[in-house]
């Protein structure tokens, strides 16, 4: 680099940049926050969907799964599972409940979780939830 | 030789860096297989266990690896022995010990049991990607980090303060700062995910690439001993760019999420610029090698180095920008593209930056200037077998991920998951295959450390 431009100039630009990047990113997360209940939807965060988050994140759901394109690679995209299963949370729970335990041979299989009935409702109706995010329009179709 | 005597406390987070390194790929082996053979291990390992013994161990590795880094480099740049050796050897033990009993607990215990055993329902914090620690191991990593953060300050800031060493410093606190977030988990979904990358994003896009150029600087000037100013100047622009592009970077994660639409404008203009401070680190190492002054007996470590400069390009740099654009993400998101990116860009700024400072460490740890030639020889081809494997691997998935974007989101009649990933198994053989080469190099590489000691010139004792 060349000697006009000292160590101190380039020290100048990490500090400023630096800061200022950091200030105007928390500045556009504050904005953020003001505007993401109408996309989120959080009025409809029943304590079903509260159960669901949590049944989704104790039995590391994400392991496999993406929801909303974040998380594993190895099984089907969740974010929009209601909307594929025919909007149906019973046609959920009926292919959670019925994994067998011992797998299928030679294929991926979900593990059998062995959820109660109320884990059940609530995994279903956070993914439900979840399908309704404001997600600009992702995932492109329906196969996630 | 060493300067002082308390760098040696690197040597036994180096040695379990590369232990844990080991498990890691291992673990890796078993999910390729589990791509193609979906029941392998099955139900005794499922493949969301596997692979949080694969990302957990990445992280905890690389971990080690920037402390064993840090108490190498600090007390030479601050002309002083480091503030507490023992301290560093407590917070060893009590690392490596956590982190074995959390992967068992993964690998003992259903995971619904271990969140159930450790707490989870008090404070979850549980069961989100790359953050499946159970809360009690995160206050774990805590206070472990906050530990070494206390004895690296200590020595930074009673001795000579350095460009490299502060930088160091700086991102050590950044990745401590922002760290914390893990521990909000809002049952928001969308403010969940908000949040969450301020861990992941902000450590490997951001306060880690900090850590990553204090890391070469330092070794840059060692093997090629250019003037000390100039190499802070190179560093300071590539941090600075980091940044600048970097943190409004993130946006790049917040297309899809349920976050507003102009994160599609800052994310994909941010995000595109991201390649440039990679770019420069490539420019820096070559420019530094060319302009030595001395021509450094351990050319192993120099192969490292501009190896990291490279791969940390290509991996971090144009496999990110490659997918990176909102209109392109937006076929791309969550798919093999992204697995392709982050294995690259991992190996080529983290694996490989942590690779490099043990190259440059070790032997002086072990009393020699350098690693005997034999030694060196088998570090080089453990180089080059790792990098154009994992280079394989990168390519084989994203040809897996080209084609699975075609078929499942792009085709006229889309194919559903499963469909599309038997119809791309080819690309999986591909991976799976070069998998075991990397494995072949990784054993190459620990064989290294054992070969010619006996010829081996020490320089102490």
């Amino acid at each position: 680099m060349s000697e006009r431009f000292t160590k101190s100039m380039a020290r100048n630009i990490y500090l400023g940049g630096g800061v200022f990047s950091l200030l105007l990113f928390f500045s556009l997360s504050y904005h953020t926050m003001g505007v993401l209940p109408e996309r989120d939807h959080r009025h409809n965060i029943t304590p079903e969907v509260v159960l669901g988050k949590k049944v989704w994140e104790d039995n590391n759901c994400v392991g496999c799964h993406t929801i909303l394109g974040e998380g594993a690679y190895f099984a089907p995209e969740l974010g929009n599972v209601y909307k594929r299963f025919g909007n149906s949370t019973e046609a959920i729970i009926g292919f959670i409940e019925s994994r067998p335990v011992e797998g299928i041979p030679g294929r991926r299989s979900m593990p059998q979780f062995n959820l109660s009935r109320e884990e059940l409702v609530g995994i279903a109706e956070f993914l439900k939830w979840t399908s309704e995010i404001n997600t600009n329009n992702w995932p492109p179709n329906i196969e996630g | 030789m060493m300067k002082y005597e308390s760098q040696a406390v690197a040597k036994p987070y180096f040695i379990a860096a590369i232990g844990l390194f080991i498990v890691q790929v291992l673990f890796g082996l078993i999910m390729a297989t589990q791509y193609l053979i979906g029941d392998f291990m099955f139900p005794e390992i499922p493949f969301n266990v596997a692979r949080m013994v694969h990302t957990n161990l990445l992280i905890v590795w690389l971990l080690f690896g920037f402390m064993g880094a840090s108490y190498f480099l600090v007390p030479e740049e601050s002309e002083r022995e480091l503030y507490s050796p023992k301290l560093a050897l407590i917070l060893f033990w009590t690392f490596l010990v956590a982190g074995a009993l959390t992967v068992l607990g993964y690998l003992l215990v259903p995971y619904a049991g271990l969140a159930a055993m450790t707490g989870n329902d008090i404070w979850p914090t549980m069961g989100r990607e790359f953050l499946e620690q159970p809360t009690i191991t995160k206050i774990g990593i805590v206070v472990v980090v906050l530990g070494f953060i206390f004895n690296i300050g200590m020595t930074v800031l009673s001795g000579r303060k350095t460009v490299i060493s502060v930088v160091l410093l700086t991102g050590l606190v950044g990745l401590a700062v922002f760290f914390l977030f893990a521990f909000y988990n809002p049952v928001n979904l969308v403010l969940d995910k908000f949040f969450w990358w301020w861990v992941v994003h902000l450590w490997v896009e951001g306060v880690w690439e900090l850590i990553l150029g204090a890391i070469l600087a330092f070794v840059l000037i060692k093997v090629t001993g250019v003037d000390r100013e100039v190499i802070e100047k190179w560093l300071y622009v590539i941090i600075a760019m980091a940044l600048i592009t970097g943190v409004i970077g993130t946006g790049h994660h917040y297309f899809f999420i349920g976050t507003p639409g102009y994160w599609l404008w800052l994310g994909s203009i941010f995000s595109a610029l991201e390649p440039i401070p990679f770019f420069m680190m490539t420019l820096f190492a070559f420019n530094m090698v060319n302009r030595r002054r001395r021509d450094h007996a351990n050319q192993a470590a120099v192969l490292w180095a501009l190896g990291t400069a490279v791969l940390a390009f290509v991996g971090a740099g144009v496999w990110g920008f490659m997918h990176t654009l909102a209109p392109i993400n937006y076929y791309t998101h969550g798919s093999q593209i992204t697995a392709a990116h982050g294995h690259l860009a991992f190996f080529g700024a983290y694996a490989l930056i942590v690779m490099t400072i043990i190259s440059y460490a070790m032997p002086i740890i072990r009393g020699q200037a350098a690693a005997p030639a034999a030694a060196q020889r088998l570090e080089k081809w453990s180089f080059w077998l790792l990098a154009s494997s994992m280079v394989t691997i990168t390519l084989a998935l994203t040809g897996a991920g080209v084609l699975q974007v075609w078929l499942q989101r792009m085709a006229e009649e889309p194919m559903s998951f499963m469909a599309t990933q038997d119809s791309i198994a080819f690309f999986y053989w591909l991976r799976l295959a070069a998998g075991f080469v990397f494995t072949a190099g990784l054993f190459v590489y620990v064989a290294s450390f054992f070969v010619g000691q006996k010829s081996a010139i020490t320089t102490t004792k």
